[in-house]
């Protein structure tokens, strides 16, 4: 059951974007299309998780004072792996579109966070639970801005063509000139702050039918939920 | 390749600047932006690692990382080790910046620790949080595995002053955003997009405005 806890929060309560505002240069960098979204999510996790389950496995033996580094090497051994690996395995196009956002993994924080965080003073497995659950989050918030990036702003989805879209002569989708900013630099920050408004208003909404409800309102959730949600561990990322 | 000082200038403050069209240190943009004071010690912070580490990984992408070539060698191979046939640009880049950078911040920070301890009292806090600074690493693969011109990289003097410029222009968009939050924060701004989602929309509308300055002098990026 603890290990199911280490996962359950964090995708949606303790996103890693939308709630503690970590990662931001990938999520704005690479999100123009929902697949480059997709492989970075799934390049970032394999490196969290890696390395998540190595700094836990040598917590024992990492000396206090040279952590940093430490699992700043350990984190870039797996960035160079998943470097190799992503130029042998993804399309041209997406290694293409990536570009200097795979190498800057390594300065990723949120993998420097978890591992600082949780990793070092946990075990193998609860620590390979938190990468996923991490990395889960991250692959949610990456798929939802560049869904509407590449909705809204090319008229495509996963390269497939919505608008005009016609199924056996029949008109689905009318021709629609598509917002061609939203794919552009200005648009990944426009569709993030206005995600990142829409979710701490549902979040509140929540919070509040949630306290009305409950006869001992959670302390951690109760008022301004994303700002004072944060705690210690979005300490590790403010200012990075 | 040849490529001049007003064009890298030009190109690394306006045109693609860092931050706003390269989305690059995005987490100290937003993160310590609240202040106009914070924002300039956090650019000037951002400034001196920036020339020195580029001018750092310029040297070692050249001379260590790249193999042997009429214009420059590797030093290993001239040690007489041995170097695979790319050279260790896809083994080694990425620790070794790193490292290099981790080094380099923990070095600046004692030499200004004993050297000009006001410069230190200024820029000390931001100077630890500078190693995970995405622009730094950022700056220092633009100059040299992603340049328009990879089998060679950035000269070690036009490098260093293409950090220069990036750092420039990323104290240039900080001091922005500072002032514009500065006026945001007494502002009626809805409840829920207040603070960062409200800065995430002034970053747009910056970038939009920067986008004005393509194709200026006729400078391509």
């Amino acid at each position: 059951m603890s290990l199911l806890r280490d996962f359950a929060d964090k995708p949606i309560k303790q996103n890693p974007v939308f709630v503690l505002a970590l990662g931001l240069c990938p999520t704005l960098a690479v999100t123009t299309t929902v697949r480059n979204g997709v492989a970075m999510a799934i390049a970032a996790t394999a490196v969290l998780v890696c390395a998540n389950v190595l700094v836990s496995l040598l917590r024992r033996w990492i000396p206090d004072q040279i952590r940093i580094p430490c699992y700043i090497v350990i984190i870039a051994g797996f960035v160079t792996m998943v470097e190799i690996a992503m130029k042998a395995v993804a399309p041209p196009e997406v290694n293409e579109a990536l570009g200097i956002f795979i190498p800057l993994i390594v300065v990723n924080c949120i993998i420097l966070g978890r591992a600082e965080a949780f990793a070092s003073r946990s075990g193998p497995v609860s620590s390979l639970m938190d990468g996923l659950g991490v990395g889960a989050g991250f692959l949610l918030a990456l798929l939802a801005i560049s869904f509407v990036r590449e909705v809204v702003g090319a008229g495509t989805l996963w390269g497939y063509r919505l608008t005009p879209l016609s199924l056996a002569g029949v008109t689905l989708v009318p021709p629609v000139e598509p917002v061609m900013i939203l794919s552009m630099a200005p648009g990944a920050f426009l569709v993030i702050g206005l995600l990142f408004g829409l979710l701490r208003w549902i979040g509140s909404r929540h919070d509040k039918r949630a306290s009305a409800l409950a006869v001992r309102a959670v302390p951690q959730v109760a008022g301004d939920f994303p700002k004072k949600s944060r705690g210690g561990e979005g300490d590790a990322g403010e200012g990075l | 390749m040849d490529v001049s000082y007003l064009e890298l200038a030009v190109g690394s403050i306006l045109i693609s600047n860092l931050v706003l069209a390269k989305f690059l240190g995005l987490c100290p943009f937003f993160g310590v932006s609240r202040r106009t004071s914070s924002a300039v010690g956090m650019g000037g912070a951002v400034i001196f690692v920036m020339v020195l580490a580029s001018a750092v990984t310029a040297l070692l992408y050249r001379h260590v990382l790249l193999p042997t070539t009429p214009e420059h060698t590797n030093i290993l191979g001239a040690l007489g080790l041995p170097v695979p046939e790319g050279g260790y640009v896809l083994v080694l880049k990425t620790i070794s910046y790193i490292l290099v950078i981790g080094a380099l911040v923990q070095f600046v920070e004692m030499v200004l620790r004993k050297a000009v301890p006001a410069l230190y009292r200024a820029l000390g806090i931001y100077l630890p949080l500078i190693t995970t600074n995405c622009a730094v690493m950022g700056i220092a693969l633009l100059n040299t595995e992603a340049w328009r011109d990879p089998a060679n990289g950035l000269p070690v003097h036009l490098a260093a002053f293409n950090g220069f410029c990036g750092g420039v222009g990323f104290l240039f968009v900080m001091l922005l955003m500072s002032g514009i939050r500065e006026r945001l924060a007494d502002l009626p701004v809805p409840r829920p997009l207040r603070d960062l989602p409200m800065a995430f929309l002034s970053g747009g509308l910056m970038a939009l405005a920067f986008m004005g300055f393509t194709n200026l002098f006729g400078i391509a990026v």
